[in-house]
């Protein structure tokens, strides 16, 4: 039983390095993933499986894909301004303050 | 504030937090000690109303106080989302996407668990007062289940199975019947949340009084509340877009120039 918790727990403080070392958001989301289910096997190893449970479905599978969910959308509004600023230099940039202001509203 | 006096108030700070943490961890019980003054307490009250799972018991009958306030909170945020994430005023919806391609092992794997996925999570719910789980870990896995209509298939399929009006109602649905199985306390026995139900035999299906009630509500709440949670995620991420877009969604050279990126991602979706 200490070995496997010993385990367990080397596993979660692994995954949990991970996690940390990891640089991109939109990878960080897979390994925190990964953390979960190394949290779900700790909580299984110290008896406590309607806590690995909720672990699994919320930290496993829930929240690493919001956080992806979020980034993307994040990363899209992030290209799509930026496209919309070329345009503006393109069209040989407008008079500074409207653009600002257009610019602002479509971030919000 | 300069560096060095933030560095100062940090230490300050983390010093004090550091010294009563090292006094708290010195005198707590050893690491897998039997010595459990609220666990005794717990287990006892536990069979006292004849709950199987102990975990259940403290969830929804000792402290069902609490778990009302969880549940409140969890409403509190898919409100929250929902309303940050509508979609605002530059922005519409953007339909007609071709549907991405799918692995057929993917496929084959999607659509065979999901069934089995939502029986687990309904198990999961109904013997919440027996084994393990409950209302909360079923609701979450049944939520998550659904989706994998969403992985095998696509967002259109997952669109027309998950009418999202209803699930909208089921989760008030569900806030709402914990609370009045709360007030059905008060009526019977004077106090909040009492277990007022007959109950039952020791380690059956019927057992534990309120406990699969308050389970079954908070189901309801949890898969219903995930379901509308995430789909709010997936809206804005697959058929929310600039007005502008949405208007050229065919996809004209100039709108799509300056993300190289983009129509490669659009591939991944469905």
């Amino acid at each position: 039983m200490t070995v496997l918790l010993a385990a367990a727990l080397t596993l979660v403080a692994l995954a949990g390095t991970a996690v940390v070392a990891t640089n991109l958001p939109e990878r960080q989301a897979v390994s925190l993933s990964f953390l979960g289910l190394a949290l779900t096997v700790l909580f299984v190893a110290l008896q406590a499986p309607g806590v690995a449970l909720s672990q699994l479905g919320v930290g496993t599978a829930i929240v690493p894909l919001m956080v992806m969910l979020a980034i993307r959308t994040i990363n899209a509004r992030h290209a799509r301004q930026q496209a919309a600023d070329q345009q503006d230099e393109q069209d040989g940039g407008p008079e500074d303050g409207q653009s600002g202001k257009s610019a602002g509203g479509a971030e919000t | 504030m300069s560096r060095g006096v933030r560095l100062l108030v940090f230490l300050v700070g983390g010093g004090c937090v550091a010294a009563m943490f090292a006094v708290a961890f010195f005198r707590m019980p050893a690491f897998g000690g039997t010595a459990h003054l609220y666990r005794d307490l717990a287990v006892r009250a536990t069979l006292a109303h004849k709950t199987a799972n102990a975990v259940g018991s403290v969830n929804f009958d000792q402290r069902g106080i609490d778990t009302l306030g969880e549940e409140t909170i969890l409403l509190a945020s898919v409100i929250g989302a929902a309303v940050l994430l509508r979609p605002s005023e530059e922005e519409a919806e953007l339909r007609p996407r071709r549907p991405g391609r799918v692995m057929p092992s993917t496929k084959l794997l999607g659509y065979a668990l999901l069934p089995v996925t939502l029986l687990v999570g309904l198990d999961v719910v109904l013997h919440g007062q027996v084994t393990p789980g409950g209302g909360f870990q079923g609701g979450v896995v049944i939520a998550t289940g659904l989706h994998l209509l969403y992985v095998a298939g696509s967002y259109p399929a997952l669109d027309r199975m998950r009418p999202l009006e209803a699930f909208d109602i089921g989760e008030v649905a569900g806030a709402t019947a914990f609370g009045g199985v709360g007030l059905a306390g008060i009526v019977a026995a004077g106090s909040f949340l009492a277990n007022v139900i007959g109950r039952g035999t020791f380690g059956q299906l019927v057992s534990a009084g309120t406990v699969p009630v308050l389970n079954g509500a908070v189901g309801l709440e949890v898969g219903c509340g995930m379901v509308v949670l995430l789909a709010h995620f997936l809206q804005q991420d697959i058929i929310i877009a600039a007005k502008t877009e949405a208007a050229a969604s065919g996809g004209t050279a100039g709108e799509r120039s300056g993300s190289d990126d983009e129509p490669a991602e659009r591939d991944e979706e469905s």
